[in-house]
Protein backbone atom coordinates (compact mmCIF):
# COMPACT_ATOMS: atom_id res chain seq x y z
CA UNK A 1 0.00 0.00 0.00
CA UNK A 2 3.10 2.66 0.49
CA UNK A 3 3.79 2.11 -3.24
CA UNK A 4 2.91 5.10 -5.18
CA UNK A 5 0.66 3.46 -8.48
CA UNK A 6 2.22 3.65 -11.85
CA UNK A 7 -1.09 3.53 -13.52
CA UNK A 8 -1.34 7.21 -12.12
CA UNK A 9 0.93 9.37 -13.88
CA UNK A 10 -0.45 13.11 -12.64
CA UNK A 11 0.16 14.18 -9.29
CA UNK A 12 -3.04 14.50 -6.82
CA UNK A 13 -2.01 17.98 -5.56
CA UNK A 14 0.00 19.50 -8.41
CA UNK A 15 1.44 21.90 -5.93
CA UNK A 16 4.22 21.53 -4.52
CA UNK A 17 6.67 22.04 -7.46
CA UNK A 18 8.87 24.54 -8.27
CA UNK A 19 6.31 25.92 -11.15
CA UNK A 20 4.15 26.89 -8.50
CA UNK A 21 3.32 30.32 -8.39
CA UNK A 22 4.97 31.65 -5.49
CA UNK A 23 1.95 33.03 -3.30
CA UNK A 24 1.30 29.05 -3.22
CA UNK A 25 4.20 28.08 -2.09
CA UNK A 26 4.63 30.90 0.68
CA UNK A 27 0.76 29.94 1.62
CA UNK A 28 1.31 26.43 2.03
CA UNK A 29 4.35 27.03 3.81
CA UNK A 30 2.25 29.38 6.05
CA UNK A 31 -0.57 27.40 7.04
CA UNK A 32 -0.41 24.40 9.41
CA UNK A 33 -2.38 20.88 8.70
CA UNK A 34 -4.06 22.09 11.70
CA UNK A 35 -5.96 25.31 9.78
CA UNK A 36 -7.05 23.32 6.70
CA UNK A 37 -8.08 19.38 8.41
CA UNK A 38 -11.66 18.46 8.68
CA UNK A 39 -12.13 18.16 12.48
CA UNK A 40 -16.14 16.58 11.86
CA UNK A 41 -14.64 13.19 11.86
CA UNK A 42 -16.61 10.34 10.92
CA UNK A 43 -14.97 7.22 12.54
CA UNK A 44 -15.87 3.48 12.97
CA UNK A 45 -14.81 0.92 15.76
CA UNK A 46 -12.98 -2.08 15.82
CA UNK A 47 -15.66 -4.50 16.33
CA UNK A 48 -18.04 -2.89 13.47
CA UNK A 49 -18.84 -4.74 10.72
CA UNK A 50 -17.15 -3.74 6.98
CA UNK A 51 -20.79 -3.28 5.97
CA UNK A 52 -21.18 -0.85 8.58
CA UNK A 53 -18.54 1.07 7.48
CA UNK A 54 -19.74 1.20 3.94
CA UNK A 55 -22.90 2.17 4.80
CA UNK A 56 -20.82 5.48 6.74
CA UNK A 57 -19.24 5.54 3.13
CA UNK A 58 -22.75 6.21 1.82
CA UNK A 59 -24.19 8.00 3.98
CA UNK A 60 -20.99 10.80 4.31
CA UNK A 61 -20.36 10.37 0.78
CA UNK A 62 -16.97 9.62 1.93
CA UNK A 63 -13.97 6.86 0.93
CA UNK A 64 -12.35 6.50 4.05
CA UNK A 65 -12.91 6.00 8.04
CA UNK A 66 -10.81 6.23 10.57
CA UNK A 67 -11.00 3.36 12.90
CA UNK A 68 -10.69 5.12 16.19
CA UNK A 69 -11.01 4.15 20.37
CA UNK A 70 -11.04 6.79 23.03
CA UNK A 71 -8.99 8.78 20.34
CA UNK A 72 -6.96 6.29 19.45
CA UNK A 73 -5.82 5.18 15.38
CA UNK A 74 -6.22 1.24 14.96
CA UNK A 75 -6.46 1.60 11.35
CA UNK A 76 -8.24 3.07 8.76
CA UNK A 77 -10.91 1.31 6.45
CA UNK A 78 -10.67 2.42 2.30
CA UNK A 79 -12.80 1.88 -0.51
CA UNK A 80 -10.76 -0.52 -1.23
CA UNK A 81 -10.99 -2.61 1.34
CA UNK A 82 -14.36 -2.49 1.21
CA UNK A 83 -14.49 -3.66 -2.76
CA UNK A 84 -11.65 -6.22 -1.62
CA UNK A 85 -14.50 -7.37 1.25
CA UNK A 86 -17.48 -7.41 -1.05
CA UNK A 87 -15.54 -9.30 -3.56
CA UNK A 88 -14.19 -11.78 -1.19
CA UNK A 89 -17.56 -12.32 0.88
CA UNK A 90 -15.97 -10.94 4.10
CA UNK A 91 -18.24 -7.68 4.15
CA UNK A 92 -19.81 -9.49 7.48
CA UNK A 93 -16.37 -9.18 9.49
CA UNK A 94 -15.24 -6.97 11.99
CA UNK A 95 -13.38 -3.97 10.87
CA UNK A 96 -10.36 -5.56 13.05
CA UNK A 97 -9.94 -8.17 10.67
CA UNK A 98 -9.51 -6.58 7.20
CA UNK A 99 -8.50 -3.10 7.96
CA UNK A 100 -5.45 -1.19 6.98
CA UNK A 101 -3.17 -0.82 10.20
CA UNK A 102 -0.13 0.25 8.36
CA UNK A 103 -1.34 3.99 8.79
CA UNK A 104 0.33 6.64 7.38
CA UNK A 105 -0.45 9.98 9.31
CA UNK A 106 0.14 13.52 9.55
CA UNK A 107 0.72 15.89 12.81
CA UNK A 108 -1.60 18.96 13.31
CA UNK A 109 1.72 21.21 14.04
CA UNK A 110 2.70 20.18 10.38
CA UNK A 111 3.29 22.65 7.24
CA UNK A 112 0.83 22.24 5.05
CA UNK A 113 3.40 21.75 2.30
CA UNK A 114 4.17 18.71 4.27
CA UNK A 115 0.45 17.79 4.49
CA UNK A 116 0.34 18.61 0.38
CA UNK A 117 3.35 16.62 -0.34
CA UNK A 118 1.80 13.37 1.36
CA UNK A 119 -0.72 12.56 -1.08
CA UNK A 120 1.72 12.61 -4.57
CA UNK A 121 4.39 10.37 -1.86
CA UNK A 122 1.49 7.86 -0.88
CA UNK A 123 -1.55 8.06 -3.28
CA UNK A 124 -3.77 8.24 -0.25
CA UNK A 125 -6.73 10.10 -0.79
CA UNK A 126 -6.68 11.29 3.39
CA UNK A 127 -4.33 11.07 6.12
CA UNK A 128 -5.23 11.13 9.52
CA UNK A 129 -4.09 13.68 11.66
CA UNK A 130 -2.96 13.14 15.53
CA UNK A 131 -1.95 15.88 17.94
CA UNK A 132 1.08 15.86 20.46
CA UNK A 133 -0.86 13.08 22.49
CA UNK A 134 -1.03 10.85 19.43
CA UNK A 135 -5.33 11.38 19.91
CA UNK A 136 -7.29 11.55 16.12
CA UNK A 137 -7.84 14.91 15.65
CA UNK A 138 -8.95 15.37 12.28
CA UNK A 139 -8.38 14.07 8.84
CA UNK A 140 -6.85 16.44 6.10
CA UNK A 141 -8.12 15.42 2.38
CA UNK A 142 -7.04 16.89 -1.13
CA UNK A 143 -10.20 18.38 -1.04
CA UNK A 144 -10.06 20.28 2.00
CA UNK A 145 -6.29 21.25 0.64
CA UNK A 146 -7.85 22.96 -2.47
CA UNK A 147 -10.63 24.29 -0.79
CA UNK A 148 -8.59 26.07 1.88
CA UNK A 149 -6.15 27.09 -0.59
CA UNK A 150 -8.61 28.65 -2.74
CA UNK A 151 -9.70 30.69 0.17
CA UNK A 152 -6.69 31.83 1.44
CA UNK A 153 -5.79 33.12 -2.25
CA UNK A 154 -9.30 35.15 -2.35
CA UNK A 155 -8.03 36.71 1.06
CA UNK A 156 -4.77 37.52 -0.72
CA UNK A 157 -6.27 38.20 -3.65
CA UNK A 158 -8.41 41.46 -1.76
CA UNK A 159 -5.62 42.49 0.46
CA UNK A 160 -3.32 43.27 -3.51
CA UNK A 161 -6.99 44.85 -4.75
CA UNK A 162 -7.23 46.80 -1.12
CA UNK A 163 -3.06 48.10 -2.06
CA UNK A 164 -3.35 48.74 -5.43
CA UNK A 165 -4.69 52.99 -5.93
CA UNK A 166 -7.90 53.32 -7.99
CA UNK A 167 -6.55 54.94 -11.42
CA UNK A 168 -7.12 58.75 -11.42
CA UNK A 169 -11.00 59.69 -12.73
CA UNK A 170 -10.20 60.04 -16.47
CA UNK A 171 -13.92 60.13 -17.48
CA UNK A 172 -15.35 57.67 -19.99
CA UNK A 173 -14.33 57.19 -23.33
CA UNK A 174 -16.29 59.38 -25.91
CA UNK A 175 -20.08 59.73 -25.24
CA UNK A 176 -22.78 60.06 -28.53
CA UNK A 177 -26.40 61.26 -28.15
CA UNK A 178 -28.64 61.83 -30.80
CA UNK A 179 -32.44 63.31 -29.72
CA UNK A 180 -35.22 63.63 -33.05
CA UNK A 181 -36.74 66.25 -32.60
CA UNK A 182 -40.42 67.02 -34.14
CA UNK A 183 -41.97 70.20 -35.41
CA UNK A 184 -44.56 71.91 -32.82
CA UNK A 185 -44.03 68.76 -30.12
CA UNK A 186 -43.23 71.17 -26.96
CA UNK A 187 -44.72 68.39 -24.97
CA UNK A 188 -40.86 66.75 -25.64
CA UNK A 189 -38.72 69.50 -25.64
CA UNK A 190 -36.13 69.10 -23.34
CA UNK A 191 -35.57 65.24 -23.89
CA UNK A 192 -32.30 66.06 -25.09
CA UNK A 193 -31.07 68.24 -22.67
CA UNK A 194 -32.00 66.04 -19.54
CA UNK A 195 -29.93 63.02 -21.35
CA UNK A 196 -26.94 65.78 -21.82
CA UNK A 197 -27.36 66.40 -18.17
CA UNK A 198 -27.55 63.33 -16.91
CA UNK A 199 -24.65 62.17 -19.07
CA UNK A 200 -22.86 65.02 -17.88
CA UNK A 201 -23.46 63.77 -14.11
CA UNK A 202 -22.36 60.30 -14.38
CA UNK A 203 -18.65 61.84 -15.76
CA UNK A 204 -19.04 63.69 -12.79
CA UNK A 205 -18.31 66.99 -14.55
CA UNK A 206 -19.07 70.03 -12.47
CA UNK A 207 -22.92 71.59 -12.06
CA UNK A 208 -21.74 75.11 -13.13
CA UNK A 209 -21.04 73.06 -16.55
CA UNK A 210 -23.21 70.65 -16.77
CA UNK A 211 -25.74 73.80 -16.98
CA UNK A 212 -24.48 75.65 -19.44
CA UNK A 213 -24.43 72.47 -21.51
CA UNK A 214 -27.99 71.67 -20.66
CA UNK A 215 -29.15 75.55 -21.35
CA UNK A 216 -27.53 75.53 -25.00
CA UNK A 217 -29.22 72.15 -25.57
CA UNK A 218 -32.43 73.08 -24.24
CA UNK A 219 -32.53 76.45 -26.47
CA UNK A 220 -31.48 74.51 -29.62
CA UNK A 221 -34.58 71.97 -28.70
CA UNK A 222 -36.73 74.72 -28.29
CA UNK A 223 -35.68 76.59 -31.81
CA UNK A 224 -36.23 73.25 -33.56
CA UNK A 225 -39.87 72.68 -31.94
CA UNK A 226 -40.91 76.25 -32.26
CA UNK A 227 -39.16 77.36 -35.96
CA UNK A 228 -38.08 74.34 -37.97
CA UNK A 229 -39.87 71.68 -39.73
CA UNK A 230 -37.62 69.04 -37.45
CA UNK A 231 -34.55 67.96 -37.10
CA UNK A 232 -31.77 66.24 -35.00
CA UNK A 233 -29.53 67.43 -31.77
CA UNK A 234 -26.33 65.83 -31.94
CA UNK A 235 -23.96 66.09 -28.58
CA UNK A 236 -20.53 64.64 -28.24
CA UNK A 237 -18.98 64.11 -24.96
CA UNK A 238 -15.56 63.73 -24.45
CA UNK A 239 -12.62 64.72 -21.23
CA UNK A 240 -12.35 67.81 -23.17
CA UNK A 241 -15.55 69.21 -24.30
CA UNK A 242 -19.33 68.91 -24.83
CA UNK A 243 -19.96 69.95 -28.44
CA UNK A 244 -23.96 70.00 -29.17
CA UNK A 245 -25.04 70.23 -32.87
CA UNK A 246 -28.83 71.00 -33.83
CA UNK A 247 -29.03 70.37 -37.36
CA UNK A 248 -32.87 70.89 -39.04
CA UNK A 249 -34.39 71.03 -42.54
CA UNK A 250 -35.70 74.05 -43.18
CA UNK A 251 -36.78 76.50 -43.41
CA UNK A 252 -33.60 78.11 -43.00
CA UNK A 253 -33.33 81.89 -41.83
CA UNK A 254 -33.14 85.07 -43.72
CA UNK A 255 -30.95 87.34 -42.30
CA UNK A 256 -28.50 85.39 -39.34
CA UNK A 257 -26.93 88.68 -38.22
CA UNK A 258 -30.93 89.85 -37.38
CA UNK A 259 -31.44 86.47 -35.56
CA UNK A 260 -28.57 86.91 -33.33
CA UNK A 261 -29.85 90.31 -31.99
CA UNK A 262 -31.31 89.74 -28.54
CA UNK A 263 -35.48 90.45 -29.10
CA UNK A 264 -35.42 89.96 -32.57
CA UNK A 265 -37.99 87.07 -32.74
CA UNK A 266 -40.32 85.63 -35.72
CA UNK A 267 -42.48 83.68 -33.06
CA UNK A 268 -45.83 83.49 -32.80
CA UNK A 269 -48.60 84.19 -30.20
CA UNK A 270 -48.74 80.74 -29.40
CA UNK A 271 -44.75 80.02 -28.81
CA UNK A 272 -45.18 83.66 -27.00
CA UNK A 273 -48.02 82.69 -24.71
CA UNK A 274 -45.78 79.92 -23.40
CA UNK A 275 -42.69 81.66 -22.45
CA UNK A 276 -40.64 81.47 -25.42
CA UNK A 277 -40.13 83.54 -28.66
CA UNK A 278 -38.77 86.54 -26.75
CA UNK A 279 -36.04 86.40 -28.80
CA UNK A 280 -33.10 85.21 -26.18
CA UNK A 281 -32.60 81.76 -27.52
CA UNK A 282 -29.70 82.00 -29.81
CA UNK A 283 -28.13 84.96 -27.09
CA UNK A 284 -28.72 82.50 -24.41
CA UNK A 285 -26.82 79.74 -26.19
CA UNK A 286 -23.92 81.89 -27.65
CA UNK A 287 -23.36 83.04 -23.67
CA UNK A 288 -23.16 80.03 -22.33
CA UNK A 289 -21.07 78.40 -25.20
CA UNK A 290 -16.84 78.09 -25.85
CA UNK A 291 -17.12 78.32 -29.46
CA UNK A 292 -20.77 79.15 -31.16
CA UNK A 293 -21.74 79.37 -34.92
CA UNK A 294 -24.88 79.33 -37.26
CA UNK A 295 -25.09 77.94 -40.66
CA UNK A 296 -28.50 78.99 -42.44
CA UNK A 297 -29.95 80.16 -45.30
CA UNK A 298 -33.80 81.25 -46.74
CA UNK A 299 -35.29 78.17 -47.81
CA UNK A 300 -32.17 75.68 -46.76
CA UNK A 301 -31.11 73.85 -43.39
CA UNK A 302 -30.10 75.89 -40.27
CA UNK A 303 -27.14 73.88 -38.32
CA UNK A 304 -26.43 75.71 -34.36
CA UNK A 305 -23.39 74.17 -33.02
CA UNK A 306 -22.42 75.11 -29.53
CA UNK A 307 -19.08 73.69 -27.79
CA UNK A 308 -18.48 73.99 -23.72
CA UNK A 309 -15.22 73.07 -22.79
CA UNK A 310 -14.86 71.18 -19.59
CA UNK A 311 -12.54 71.41 -16.74
CA UNK A 312 -10.88 68.39 -15.51
CA UNK A 313 -13.62 65.86 -13.94
CA UNK A 314 -14.12 66.96 -10.09
CA UNK A 315 -12.81 63.94 -7.44
CA UNK A 316 -15.67 63.33 -5.59
CA UNK A 317 -19.84 63.02 -6.89
CA UNK A 318 -20.91 66.72 -6.65
CA UNK A 319 -24.53 67.14 -6.23
CA UNK A 320 -25.56 69.58 -8.92
CA UNK A 321 -27.98 72.82 -9.16
CA UNK A 322 -30.07 70.88 -11.48
CA UNK A 323 -31.26 68.23 -9.04
CA UNK B 1 -35.51 79.75 3.99
CA UNK B 2 -36.84 75.78 3.13
CA UNK B 3 -38.66 75.21 0.17
CA UNK B 4 -41.41 73.83 2.65
CA UNK B 5 -41.58 77.11 4.19
CA UNK B 6 -42.61 79.10 1.15
CA UNK B 7 -46.38 77.60 1.41
CA UNK B 8 -46.36 80.54 4.76
CA UNK B 9 -45.65 83.21 2.30
CA UNK B 10 -49.11 85.32 2.45
CA UNK B 11 -50.71 84.84 -0.97
CA UNK B 12 -49.50 81.51 -1.28
CA UNK B 13 -53.18 78.98 -1.42
CA UNK B 14 -52.06 75.67 -1.90
CA UNK B 15 -48.53 73.17 -2.26
CA UNK B 16 -49.25 71.00 -5.64
CA UNK B 17 -46.39 69.36 -5.04
CA UNK B 18 -43.93 69.48 -2.27
CA UNK B 19 -39.72 68.63 -4.16
CA UNK B 20 -37.45 68.65 -1.58
CA UNK B 21 -39.53 70.19 1.50
CA UNK B 22 -35.28 70.52 3.41
CA UNK B 23 -33.73 71.94 0.28
CA UNK B 24 -32.73 75.40 0.99
CA UNK B 25 -34.01 78.35 -1.22
CA UNK B 26 -31.59 81.34 -1.21
CA UNK B 27 -32.92 83.81 -4.00
CA UNK B 28 -35.85 84.19 -6.47
CA UNK B 29 -36.45 85.04 -10.15
CA UNK B 30 -40.03 86.70 -11.16
CA UNK B 31 -39.83 86.12 -15.26
CA UNK B 32 -42.87 85.12 -17.80
CA UNK B 33 -39.84 84.24 -20.42
CA UNK B 34 -38.26 81.06 -19.86
CA UNK B 35 -35.53 82.28 -22.34
CA UNK B 36 -35.15 84.90 -19.61
CA UNK B 37 -35.47 82.29 -16.84
CA UNK B 38 -32.72 80.30 -18.40
CA UNK B 39 -30.14 83.25 -18.88
CA UNK B 40 -30.67 84.98 -15.03
CA UNK B 41 -31.85 82.40 -12.64
CA UNK B 42 -29.92 81.58 -10.07
CA UNK B 43 -29.53 77.62 -8.68
CA UNK B 44 -31.09 77.81 -5.25
CA UNK B 45 -33.65 80.03 -6.76
CA UNK B 46 -37.70 79.79 -6.94
CA UNK B 47 -39.28 81.18 -9.51
CA UNK B 48 -42.34 83.13 -9.39
CA UNK B 49 -44.27 82.92 -12.91
CA UNK B 50 -47.48 82.90 -14.48
CA UNK B 51 -46.49 79.81 -16.97
CA UNK B 52 -48.36 77.15 -16.13
CA UNK B 53 -46.77 73.95 -17.84
CA UNK B 54 -44.70 71.11 -18.51
CA UNK B 55 -41.68 73.36 -20.11
CA UNK B 56 -41.70 75.48 -17.15
CA UNK B 57 -40.21 72.31 -15.13
CA UNK B 58 -37.72 71.41 -17.98
CA UNK B 59 -36.24 75.03 -17.80
CA UNK B 60 -36.49 75.15 -13.67
CA UNK B 61 -34.42 71.98 -13.62
CA UNK B 62 -31.84 73.17 -15.64
CA UNK B 63 -31.51 76.36 -14.18
CA UNK B 64 -31.23 74.62 -10.13
CA UNK B 65 -34.48 76.26 -9.39
CA UNK B 66 -36.29 74.18 -6.16
CA UNK B 67 -39.86 75.83 -7.05
CA UNK B 68 -42.11 77.40 -8.83
CA UNK B 69 -44.71 79.59 -7.66
CA UNK B 70 -47.52 80.07 -10.25
CA UNK B 71 -49.17 83.50 -9.57
CA UNK B 72 -52.45 84.58 -10.32
CA UNK B 73 -54.06 80.98 -8.97
CA UNK B 74 -52.90 79.24 -12.40
CA UNK B 75 -53.51 75.86 -11.82
CA UNK B 76 -50.31 73.34 -12.73
CA UNK B 77 -51.86 70.88 -15.64
CA UNK B 78 -51.31 66.91 -14.85
CA UNK B 79 -47.95 66.58 -17.21
CA UNK B 80 -46.26 69.48 -15.46
CA UNK B 81 -47.21 68.36 -12.28
CA UNK B 82 -45.73 64.67 -12.82
CA UNK B 83 -42.65 65.97 -14.16
CA UNK B 84 -42.08 68.28 -11.20
CA UNK B 85 -42.13 65.37 -8.99
CA UNK B 86 -39.79 63.09 -11.03
CA UNK B 87 -38.10 66.35 -10.79
CA UNK B 88 -38.41 67.07 -7.19
CA UNK B 89 -39.09 70.92 -7.92
CA UNK B 90 -41.76 71.96 -5.37
CA UNK B 91 -45.00 73.68 -7.08
CA UNK B 92 -46.75 76.11 -5.72
CA UNK B 93 -50.27 78.06 -6.53
CA UNK B 94 -51.09 81.37 -5.48
CA UNK B 95 -53.75 83.55 -5.76
CA UNK B 96 -51.46 86.61 -5.59
CA UNK B 97 -49.83 88.66 -8.39
CA UNK B 98 -46.12 88.49 -9.43
CA UNK B 99 -45.46 91.76 -7.63
CA UNK B 100 -47.02 91.06 -4.35
CA UNK B 101 -45.43 87.77 -4.14
CA UNK B 102 -41.78 89.07 -5.37
CA UNK B 103 -41.89 91.73 -2.47
CA UNK B 104 -42.96 89.26 -0.13
CA UNK B 105 -40.26 86.73 -1.21
CA UNK B 106 -37.68 89.64 -1.28
CA UNK B 107 -38.87 90.22 2.94
CA UNK B 108 -38.47 86.54 3.68
CA UNK B 109 -35.38 85.67 2.21
CA UNK B 110 -33.58 89.18 3.42
CA UNK B 111 -32.08 90.30 0.82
Amino acid sequence: MLVPSPLIPMPVLPLTSEQSPLVLLDLLFKLKVRDVMTTDLVTARRADTLRYVQALMKTHRITGVPVVENGRLFGIVSMDDIMTALDRGHIDDPVERHMTTTVVVLEEDMPLSFGASYFDKYRFGRFPVLNKDNSVVGILTSRDISASLLLELYKEYHKLEAQVQPPAPVGAPRTSLQVRVKQNDLENAGKGAHEIKRALAARRVDPAHIRRASIAAYEMEINLVLHSSGGTLRTTIDNESVEIVARDRGPGIADVQLALQDGFSTANDWIRSLGFGAGMGLGNIRRVADEFSLDSKAGGGTTVRAVIRLPPPVPEEAPHAGG
Amino acid sequence: MRVADLAAIEGVVETVTPGEPDAEVTGATTSDLLSDVLAHARPGDVLVTIQAHRNTIAVASIAGIRAVILARARAAPPDMVEAAVAERIAILRASAGQYELSWRLHGALGS
